[in-house]
């Protein structure tokens, strides 16, 4: 170290070979973690997309969104130019499959031939196959679901459009009667969605005669809910079973303990909800 | 004219084989050719050779994805085909954006902005392999392909195939980047497809052999490569290019007058004798 100290006195010292190295890997390392906190966030934004509608045979989304590799086979396999691959500026997840039934819906080829096209599995033809052969029935890519306030069937006017359009005619949608009671003399024939039968091929929405479609395919994660175990159908044996499921819930919110009538009989003045 | 032709030889065939490529991947989507059908991402000969985009799926590994046997087919057709021609051929033959980089950097020499930078690159061309370190990085962490969601190559490519969209705006940050910004800024520096096929290339059988004893020490090869570094030998060894950043582009082999370089199968006797 001694040897050194002569060399200090000088204005500049030449960066030894060994610190050129540790602030060269520094520099590096720091770069790339500051490219790569920017890299994922834009990433995390692009890939968030719940309301997308994918080809027939879809798996999950998540894994969709690590196995489709974006080469687009299936939109060129599409005889109906159904699907789209996302573009710049479309605000999905870039160069992914996706359809807008409103515009052009999936008109369910029986040999749907966007999926065994498929490469990388993303389009899991296991998915659309009953006993060995392509079945497009059992597809879900979304679920239909009617604004009661906008369908003119629920006015009472006779529309029976999505109900024809139907490919699955009278199993995904069927017309339920019921007594107009504002009129008292006529019948609604409403329109109603089976869920275990429709594949969101969204015929029915491009078919709808109002001004934005009535009947509209929703994702069917977004389109349903789930009661869980806890509640089930009254004098329904096979029902009940489900309780088995349920297990018991510890409320976690503190009870208050003060008793009732101290509440009622203190301060009047004082917050109900305190 | 015929020196013309003899100067600018490879790069006809370049650029016919990259927009015959392009044209052929528009007319599949276009008016249902079967040539070839897809993307560079993924794509397939006559509906029957597949061809997968081998960083793709290294991506679709690092974020978990279920690996389809097809994709491992045409994942494994591409590697052998670059291991036979070049890894990097990828780069100055198909790869669209090498049309951008180069407009770029032929109004670089014209605009004379190489002058005023000066001849010194601000920046390390090793920048490729940390961002190929990183795109797997982030794929694991978040699941998903991480650098096919930012990748202006697929998003060029697909946007010519399928609809541009503002893919355009990608176009044009690359070529500006490469104008005003890096010499050789995206292809040579950044893109880490090109340092994945370089790190393949390091393998591959056609390289570009140098012959000292025809060397005039003109330096038009220096030049005119995109990766000069990769020409360390020029007047002073006879070697082949070993390293995989050279893109086999040839600009160096129809630039030279002197029959000093060539194409050739690379030796493996004379690769074992200089150690590289």
């Amino acid at each position: 170290m001694s040897e050194n100290r002569p060399e200090n006195k000088k204005k500049k010292k030449p960066l030894s070979d060994r610190r050129k190295f540790i602030l060269g890997m520094a520099r590096g390392v720091g770069l790339a973690t500051l490219g790569g906190f920017v890299w994922s966030a834009y990433v995390d934004e692009v890939t968030a997309s719940e309301l997308l509608l994918r080809p027939p045979g879809a798996i999950k989304e998540d894994n969709f969104l690590k196995t489709c590799i974006k080469c687009g086979l299936c939109v060129e396999a599409c005889p109906y130019d159904t699907l789209l691959l996302a573009k710049p500026g479309d605000n999905k997840p870039l160069g992914t499959p996706y359809f807008v039934p409103r515009d052009i819906p999936c008109y369910m080829c029986p040999d749907i031939p966007c999926v065994p096209v498929c490469p990388t599995g993303a389009l899991d033809q296991s998915s659309v196959t009953t006993d060995g052969k392509l079945d497009i029935n059992i597809a879900d890519m979304g679920l239909a679901v009617v604004d009661e306030e906008s369908c003119i069937a629920f006015w009472g006017i006779q529309c029976d459009a999505c109900y024809r359009a139907c490919p699955i005619l009278g199993e995904a949608i069927t017309i339920e009667y019921e007594q107009n009671s504002r009129t008292g003399k006529h019948a609604f024939m409403k329109p109603i969605v089976h869920s275990d039968a429709c594949t969101g091929c969204g015929l029915c929405e491009k078919a709808c005669v109002t001004e934005i479609a009535a009947i509209h395919i929703l994702p069917r994660e977004t389109a349903m809910g789930k009661a869980g175990d806890y509640y089930i159908k009254g004098w329904d044996k096979d029902d009940e079973k489900r309780l088995e499921n349920a297990k018991e819930i510890k409320t976690t919110t503190e009870l208050s303990k003060q008793k009732a009538s101290d509440k009622l009989n203190g301060n009047l003045l004082g917050d109900l909800y305190e | 004219m015929s020196n013309l032709w003899n100067n600018y030889r490879y790069l006809f065939f370049r650029r016919f084989t990259q927009i015959g490529l392009l044209v052929l991947y528009f007319g599949a989507n276009a008016w249902g050719w079967k040539m070839l059908q897809g993307n560079l991402s993924s794509s397939s000969i006559l509906g029957i050779i597949p061809m997968s985009d081998p960083f793709a799926a290294l991506q679709m590994l690092a974020a978990g994805a279920v690996m389809a046997t097809n994709l491992l087919v045409g994942v494994a057709v591409v590697v052998v085909f670059y291991f036979l021609v070049g890894g990097r051929a990828f780069c100055s033959w198909v790869c669209p954006i090498n049309m951008i980089t180069d407009a770029a950097n032929f109004s670089r020499e014209k605009l004379g902005i190489n002058k005023v930078q000066g001849i010194k690159q601000p920046a390390s061309r090793k920048i490729r392999y940390w961002v190929l370190a990183l795109s797997l990085i982030i794929s694991a962490l978040m699941g998903v392909t991480a650098f096919e969601f930012v990748s202006p190559i697929s998003m060029v490519h697909r946007g010519i195939v399928f609809g541009l969209g503002f893919g355009w705006a990608a176009m044009l940050i690359i070529f500006l980047f490469d104008l005003f910004v890096l010499k050789n800024g995206w292809c040579g520096h950044i893109c880490p497809l090109g340092g994945f096929y370089s790190l393949l290339g390091k393998f591959s059988l056609i390289r570009v052999q140098h012959y000292k004893e025809n060397c005039t020490a003109c330096m038009k090869c220096k030049v005119v490569c995109p990766e000069n570094q990769v020409l360390h030998m020029i007047n002073k060894e006879t070697l082949p290019v070993l390293s995989g950043e050279c893109t086999n582009c040839a600009r160096c082999i129809e630039v030279c007058d002197d029959d000093a370089l060539g194409f050739s199968i690379r030796n493996m006797a004379k690769n074992k004798k200089t150690g590289e």
